[in-house]
């Protein structure tokens, strides 16, 4: 048995515990929801150590136990399975698993001895996973299996789970989850930390709901439904309706016929995709995250290598698959990335500066003989993006990295904007964005295309695309699997395609 | 407030480094106040103590100026000692063959020159060779980095002992006069001489070394100011330097910019040749650099990668200089070398600043060598 | 030209990679558990006057030796605090213990001993010209073992590949950093002992000239794994011996040989390793970055 008691935990500003108390019964499949940066992975995090809490206790077995590194945590049994995987690529799978909890002695490192335990715990809890093989030869499944052995390994009796199922296909997902029943019956306690009601109500036993650092409920899975569930983590209904008219579309703006994107080891990630976007429409991308859509609105933004990239992209009858990034711009493509803190802004740089990244070298920013910036421009400029996307604090002085994730991305899409484009595209506009700024930037994202604009939308929200989109294609393993009508289409229908099981 | 906070941890670096070097002054049996009452005093008398530490800080602007300009891009440039030698080479070689150098060898005459220009048109021609060849030397690990994904700073250092080792061959077997005793090339001819600021200045003795590189010094430390601040070429300089990632997303050729930011700091580096060279020993002399390459980076450091601070630091870092000379003379047992143990507690004070100010991310491209 | 290939030169290039193959194995822990070490010269130098110095004044080489280690690693020590505790860039930690160390010595040595910098003559019966030559080459196989056969060895190379799997693995990042950082301050200070107490007989101010950063260039000359950096070393070793050879030594045309080419053939050699001419030449790939939990 776990149990957290008045757990709190300050970053800086930000409270992402805030008194919480959660109590994970033994023997249990036990889940934690709440939307992002609800603390859920915080709380968690504290459990194992890999964090402090300020204050609060942690008990086990009903006695209070200090665990304050990793360290601890694995000698109290518990285990962590985290949402990126903790393992070294180029080591094989028993090295990874026996680091820290090496067997022999100190001067010799008795690895066959461990691949035997291995293989035998692979196979007790069906893992099938060799452990003489590199990690980086292994699927992304594979790979979270490797993680659960690591846990079982140490003997981890309570085993925490942050995310697991983003990276898996609905497939994937299914089998993991028998293996983890499978756990339940030889009576591990196991926590599943997630925002995905379907798969609560699958898998859990009972659910905890987190809201804005704080627990709001602990329930028995099965005298609850999804509604409830989801009132409990927003704090509302749940209705993400988008106040929109039908699509006028006008010309084909963009064009893909057979568009192919490599990684830079080879392996396609964009797998032979053809569709159109025409002016005035916002087409959806629906697929589990990880295939493909990344690397596809990268390749369209010209942010890949041209070598990777094959097949035919045509911007208003040109083919532009090899232009680069500043001409793509300038032909009228403006891009929403899907992470503004490595793509999207100069975080040390003052709000003015990032409202000219794109637009930094052309004039009106550049003045004099085409070199020298113009202050003024940049100023006015900037003053324009903060008032006409109500970015806080007003100040264009401001370093970007001081503002909010709503902030911010309202200061990324206010300068994408205002390049006027003909095409946009977008990726996770609203994630780790406040429930004020999402219906801002919805609104936004529609008067946009009602100005005629085309847009290219990719969300790992289900809700958000088939609430936005007027077409909607599913993508799975870097193909289209195929289009739905947003409007008719149910999530069933859309989430087996994504599996890619349907055509 | 905001200046305040852009002094207190250079001014906590330079006290902390003056307390180490007392230690140090303490354990060899000398007085650490008397050692830096002299070695203040003797670096702010006038006019020698001010002439010789603006003298000393020249070369130390233009590397100081060079390391910041690279950092601003995410990029060590640890190779300002080999630019700099290339350049004052470079400069030399072209005011000997352009400056009609003639040579007494055996009691005839040998003519080194291929031509005798006036001074107008050699003395900028041989600026220029010192700017291009530091900025050559520069842009080579800027190019491997950017091309190959190279560490620039693994190539900077290797840069430096190529340099150093090409440069002494050329001088040992092309441009030494023969049966010189020391690594020297020929003298360069008096049209490439530039002036002494004693020569046009009143009240500045023309005894001192202090020379119109000085005043370069000054105007670059301007013109870095307007190029990383006030021009498109900056910003996309500083952009990639902050986030790359986000550089490229912006448009902005991250690998352009590398090779520029790294041309831009060896030519900077290249004009410590100027006052080496056409201002002070009128001759290309082996060895002639007093780390000055490496001081650079603590004066970068010290005068946080700004002209102006890098200006301030670099006449810090050249009292020194002049006040360990004089230390080394006037004390018992203190040799100048405790100018290098204030100069390393320095860099290493700076160095930690990252931590208690709780940002990590101010050596942008450093974090990856694959571009 | 036969003259020149001998046993002498074979000799020569053994006692002349001795150091940089200790200084190399020295960077290969810090450099594995991610931390750069540039440093390696300014140890080196710690190493050499600590050692000339206390076997001058003990007359006992291993009292000189062991003295060496401990300077090596104090030295070493700073730098892993500046780079573990205080998340310094390490490229200019290593840089400023480089600009100490030539500072200290010609300090402290010109204070002591009243020259510009230098130790005296240590009589001949108190240098070890081949032990440590014997020790570089069997610490080969050592550093071998324990980075791939030992616990520790596979916490370390974790540490320097993915520091936040090894922390979640339980294992301490910032112990392990220090003890790799403080073994190379104790493998290198011995590399520079043996500079002045092995190969001449006294310290002399900035007497590595740059082989800690010829070490450095052996390391990544051989992929941060030890024997191809002991090939390394060797071969660097074997430029130096040759280039030491052919002083004085004339073509037929009756020019002689300049040197300098022959010493600039490991940096040219880096270069061309690093930019991926000859094999690809993959660095930790944690290395240089500060561990610090995500947020």
């Amino acid at each position: 048995m776990l149990e957290l008691r008045k757990i709190t935990k300050r970053f800086g500003e930000v409270l992402a515990n805030d008194h919480i108390d959660i109590l994970i019964a033994e023997g249990t499949i036990h889940a934690i929801v709440g939307e992002n940066g609800a603390g859920k992975s915080t709380a968690m995090r504290i459990a194992y150590g890999f964090y402090t809490a300020d204050s609060g206790e942690i008990l086990i077995d009903g006695q209070v136990r200090r665990i304050e590194s990793p360290h601890d945590a694995i000698a109290q049994g518990v285990g962590m399975v985290h949402q990126h995987f903790m393992l070294v690529e180029n080591m094989t799978v028993a090295e990874n698993i026996v680091l820290g909890a090496e067997p022999g002695s100190a001067a010799s490192l008795d690895l066959s001895g461990a691949s035997q335990r291995i293989r035998a715990l692979s196979e007790e809890f069906k893992l099938a996973i060799n452990p003489n093989a590199p990690i980086e030869t292994l699927s992304v499944g594979q790979q979270q299996r490797v993680e659960l052995l690591k846990a079982l390994y140490r003997e981890a009796r309570i085993l925490i789970l942050d995310e697991p199922t983003a990276v898996l296909t609905p497939q994937e997902v299914e089998e993991f989850f028998a293996i983890l029943r499978g756990m339940r019956e030889q009576g591990k306690t196991v926590v599943i930390i997630t925002h995905k009601l379907d798969e609560v109500l699958a898998i859990s036993d009972e659910v905890t709901v987190m809201r804005d650092g704080q627990v709001v409920g602990r329930l028995k899975t099965s005298e609850t439904n999804a509604a409830e569930l989801a009132r409990m983590m927003v704090g509302r209904d749940v209705l993400l309706r988008v106040e929109k008219t039908d699509a006028k579309t006008g010309t084909n703006v963009l064009g893909l016929r057979d568009l192919r994107v490599m990684a830079a080891d080879g392996t396609p990630r964009v797998d032979g995709i053809s569709f159109d976007v025409r002016a005035g429409e916002v087409v959806g991308i629906a697929g589990v995250e990880g295939n493909g859509q990344t690397e596809l609105i990268e390749a369209l933004a010209g942010l890949t290598e041209p070598s990777n990239v094959s097949g035919q992209v045509e911007f208003e009858g040109r083919n532009i698959r090899d232009a680069g990034p500043r001409e793509r711009k300038q032909m009228g493509i403006a891009h929403i990335p899907e992470d503004r803190h490595r793509r999207g802004l100069l975080l040390d740089f003052d709000l003015a500066e990032n409202s000219i990244l794109g637009v930094h070298y052309r004039k009106p920013i550049v003045s004099h003989a085409g070199v020298m910036l113009d202050n003024g421009a940049i100023d006015r400029r900037a003053r324009e993006i903060i008032k006409d996307f109500d970015v806080r604090p007003a100040n264009p002085a401001l370093p970007a990295r001081s503002l909010s994730g709503g902030n911010q991305q309202k200061l990324i899409i206010g300068r994408e904007f205002d390049l006027q484009p003909k095409l946009l595209l977008v990726a996770q506009p609203t994630r780790g964005v406040d429930i004020g700024a999402i219906e801002f930037i919805h609104r936004k994202l529609i008067a946009l295309r009602d100005a005629g604009c085309a847009i290219l939308l990719v969300s790992a929200e289900l809700e958000e695309v088939t609430a936005l989109a007027d077409r909607l294609l599913v993508i799975h393993e870097g193909r289209i699997v195929g289009e739905v009508d947003p409007k008719v289409a149910t999530t069933e229908e859309i989430g087996l395609m994504m599996t890619g099981g349907h055509k | 407030m905001k200046l305040f906070n852009e002094l207190v941890f250079p001014l906590i670096a330079v006290i902390a480094a003056f307390i180490v070097g007392g230690i140090f002054v303490l354990i060899i049996g000398d007085d650490p106040l008397l050692t830096y009452q002299l070695l203040l005093g003797s670096a702010l008398s006038w006019p020698d103590g001010i002439g010789y530490t603006l003298f000393y800080a020249t070369p130390l602007i233009f590397t100081g100026l060079a390391v910041a300009v690279a950092f601003r891009c995410g990029l060590l440039n640890i190779g300002a000692e080999g630019q700099l030698y290339v350049a004052a080479f470079a400069a030399a070689w072209v005011s000997i063959k352009l400056g009609g150098t003639i040579v007494k060898i055996g009691g005839t005459d040998v003519n080194y020159s291929w031509a005798s220009l006036p001074a107008v048109l050699l003395v900028p021609i041989a600026c220029l060779a010192a700017i291009l060849m530091g900025g050559l030397w520069g842009a080579i690990p800027g190019y491997l980095k950017a091309r190959f994904g190279s560490h620039e700073v693994i190539n900077t250092i290797m840069m430096n002992f190529i340099g150093i080792a090409l440069v002494s061959y050329f001088t040992q077997y092309y441009y030494k006069v023969p049966g010189d005793p020391i690594m020297q090339s020929a003298e360069i001819g008096a049209a490439a001489h530039i002036p002494r600021l004693g020569s046009f200045i009143p009240g500045i003795p023309t005894r001192l070394p202090l020379n119109v590189a000085f005043l370069l010094a000054i105007l670059a430390c301007a013109l870095v100011y307007v190029f990383l601040w006030k021009t498109k070429w900056g910003y996309e300089i500083r952009a990639t330097g902050e986030n790359p990632s986000a550089a490229e997303y912006g448009g902005i050729a991250i690998r352009k910019q590398i090779v520029l930011a790294m041309a831009v700091s060896g030519a900077l580096a290249g004009m410590v040749g100027i006052n080496e060279v056409l201002g002070y020993r009128y001759r290309y002399y082996d060895g002639f650099s007093a780390s000055y390459g490496f001081t650079g980076i603590a004066v970068a450091l010290l005068g946080r990668n700004h002209p102006v601070g890098v200006f301030l630091a670099a006449i810090l870092f050249g009292m020194l200089i002049r006040g360990g000379i004089f230390v080394d003379a006037f004390t018992d047992h203190v040799s100048k070398d405790l100018v290098e143990v204030l100069q390393a507690v320095v860099i290493l004070f700076v160095a930690c600043e990252a931590f208690f100010r709780g940002s990590f991310n101010r050596f942008g491209l450093l974090r990856r060598s694959k571009v | 030209m036969r003259a020149i290939f001998n046993y002498t030169l074979i000799f020569s290039m053994l006692r002349l990679a001795t150091p940089l193959i200790w200084a190399a194995l020295g960077g290969l822990f810090s450099e594995r558990s991610g931390v750069i070490n540039i440093a390696l010269e300014g140890i080196m130098l710690a190493g050499a006057f600590t050692a000339a110095s206390v076997t001058y004044y003990a007359g006992n080489p291993w009292l000189g030796l062991l003295a060496g280690i401990a300077a090596g690693v104090f030295i070493a020590g700073v730098h892993a605090v500046a780079c573990i505790r205080f998340n310094a860039n390490q490229v200019v930690s290593g840089m400023a213990i480089n600009i100490l160390m030539v500072g200290i010595p010609a300090f402290l040595g010109g204070a002591f001993f009243a020259s510009t910098g230098s130790t005296p003559q240590i009589a001949k019966e108190h240098l070890i010209p081949w032990t440590p030559v014997i020790l570089a080459f069997l610490m080969v196989p050592v550093t071998w073992y324990v980075l791939y056969r030992t616990p520790f060895g596979l916490r370390l190379r974790a540490v320097g590949e993915k520091p936040e799997a090894a922390d979640a693995a339980g294992v301490s990042v910032k112990l392990m950093r220090y003890s790799a950082v403080l073994i190379s301050g104790a493998l290198a200070g011995v590399g520079g002992a043996y500079l002045s107490i092995g190969q001449s007989s006294l310290f002399t101010r900035n007497m590595t000239s740059g082989r800690g950063f010829i070490a450095l260039a052996a390391l990544i000359f051989g992929k941060w794994r030890p024997v191809q950096t002991m090939l390394a070393c060797l071969l660097f070793g074997f430029t130096e011996a040759i280039s030491i050879q052919l002083q004085g030594v004339r073509l037929p045309s009756g020019e002689d040989i300049p040197n300098q080419f022959i010493q600039i053939i490991p940096y040219v050699l880096t270069i061309v390793v690093l930019a991926g001419f000859i094999g690809q030449s993959r660095a930790p790939r944690a290395l240089g970055l500060p561990y610090q939990k995500e947020r």
